[in-house]
């Protein structure tokens, strides 16, 4: 579905990411788990071009994804990030009608899907109209993870996309992006740092140090990884991590 | 009580100059909002354009206005009509405030919501038209507004290439040691300029997002 050959990228003689080679499957949710700086928002943004390496290639279906359309690619992608980034100006149906309006679907299909979207991430109908700043932390993410749904993109890519939440918020929209991701079975690329959501939500976790994968294993694998980088998480975090790691629905 | 006498009496004047410093101060806001708001939109998106735009405007702001009017007088095809070269005159003293806040706004838009919008495969133009300029909107129609401020009174000094307005009146009043006459530009001049300060934020109000 998405796959890094040897990809590098550096700026101003800086080294962000080297020698990156991974390949992510159609339905899996890949986490990419490291700390600040350690390339892995890079490494979502060279999926949507949003950066383009310096060297190697990125396949997305395939194909290389500086060989086909950017925009077209961009609008198969669905992307959320931490600051959610709605249009202040624009009503809440707007914004999630925003991609289907411009590709031109009818005004009825557009309100059909808007309100789709609202009940696939837990909200009314009546959210609609409203405008982001009269809604909470959690109802603004959800908003934009259902305007990345909206035109019903093949790959999700979520950069911290809970980070900014508060603990119980977090586990609320944690579960059911489970939930979601059970019916929709998406491919998903997902940034964090925290070692928990990482267990929770990943079908494999890819760790990333300093512009370099280190390994990329699955949740159970990881916990018992002798890598020093994963103990080092795993220490980091302490008790209790089986339980997220084994979907444990705390 | 002299001055609204003498301004009753001369009313087709007064008018008529008026509606030519409204002319003046019309085109020139026009010529200024079509070349100010893409350089700075332009600068917004090109840093590198930031300085030199910027520096080419300030220097233009400097220059003493009376001496912009007779540098410009020589100029060819220009110079055969001082209307003409009124209006390019007020066009430059107004690009700075147009230039400026056109930057700040675009440069002001949420740097998130721009990322989010080219994620979700908006192209340039979409971006542009969009979500920066209705979100810089109310930013670059201040800057429209202090230029219509400025140009209001600049427009006055207009009159002494000939291009009327009513600074016909200042300038007669200042010859004739009048102070009825002076007051009798002077007056509409404020009025005018209020009213136009008036209007465009009215205008920046009704765009302004919510």
């Amino acid at each position: 579905m998405i796959e890094f050959r040897n990809v590098s990228y550096s700026v101003d003689g800086k080294t962000v990411l080297a020698g990156l080679s991974l390949h992510v499957a159609r339905g899996e949710t890949l986490v990419l788990l490291g700390r600040s700086g350690s390339g892995k928002t890079t490494t979502l943004k060279l999926v949507n071009r949003l950066v383009m390496p310096s060297a190697g290639e990125i396949l997305v279906h395939g194909k290389r994804n500086d060989q086909v359309d950017v925009i077209a690619l961009r609008r198969g992608i669905g992307y959320v990030i931490q600051e959610v980034g709605l249009f202040p100006h624009f009503t809440v149906a707007q914004n999630i009608g925003l991609v289907p309006k411009i590709e031109r679907w009818s005004q009825d299909r557009i309100r059909a899907r808007v309100h789709e979207m609202l009940h696939l991430v837990g909200m009314g109908e009546e959210f609609g109209l409203r405008y982001p700043r009269q809604l909470s932390g959690g109802q603004r993410q959800r908003v934009g993870v259902a305007r990345a749904l909206a035109a019903d993109p093949a790959i999700l890519l979520m950069d911290e996309p809970f980070g900014a939440l508060d603990p119980l918020t977090r586990d609320e929209l944690q579960r059911e992006f489970l939930a979601l991701q059970q019916r929709l079975q998406k491919t998903v690329v997902f940034v964090t740092h925290d070692l928990r959501e990482a267990l929770r939500l990943g079908t494999r976790i890819a760790l990333m140090e300093a512009g370099k994968l280190v390994t990329a294993l699955t949740p159970n694998e990881f916990l018992k990884s002798s890598d020093p980088w994963a103990s080092a998480y795993v220490r980091a975090f302490g008790d209790g991590l089986e339980a997220a790691a084994n979907r444990g629905v705390s | 009580m002299n001055v609204i006498r003498f301004l009753l009496q001369n009313r087709m004047q007064v008018l008529e100059l008026t509606e030519e410093h409204l002319w003046l101060v019309g085109w020139s806001t026009a010529f200024a909002m079509l070349i100010g708001i893409p350089l700075g939109i332009l600068t917004a998106h090109r840093k590198q354009f930031n300085q030199p735009v910027l520096a080419v405007a300030n220097v233009i702001q400097t220059i003493p206005s009376l001496a912009l009017f007779g540098f410009l007088l020589p100029m060819p095809w220009l110079g055969d009509r001082a209307d003409r070269l009124a209006i390019l005159a007020l066009t430059l003293y107004a690009l700075l405030p147009i230039i400026r806040n056109t930057y700040s706004g675009i440069i002001g838009v949420d740097p998130a919501v721009v990322e989010a919008g080219r994620g979700m495969g908006l192209t340039e133009s979409q971006l542009l038209f969009r979500v920066e300029l209705p979100l810089a909107v109310s930013v670059i129609l201040a800057g429209v507004r202090v230029a219509v401020v400025i140009s209001v009174g600049l427009a006055t000094i207009a009159a002494a290439i000939g291009a009327g307005g009513l600074g016909e009146f200042i300038f007669r009043g200042l010859a004739m040691v009048d102070n009825r006459v002076i007051l009798a530009g002077a007056i509409p001049a404020a009025v005018l300029a209020l009213l136009a300060d008036f209007g465009v934020g009215w205008v920046e109000r009704q765009l302004k997002p919510r």
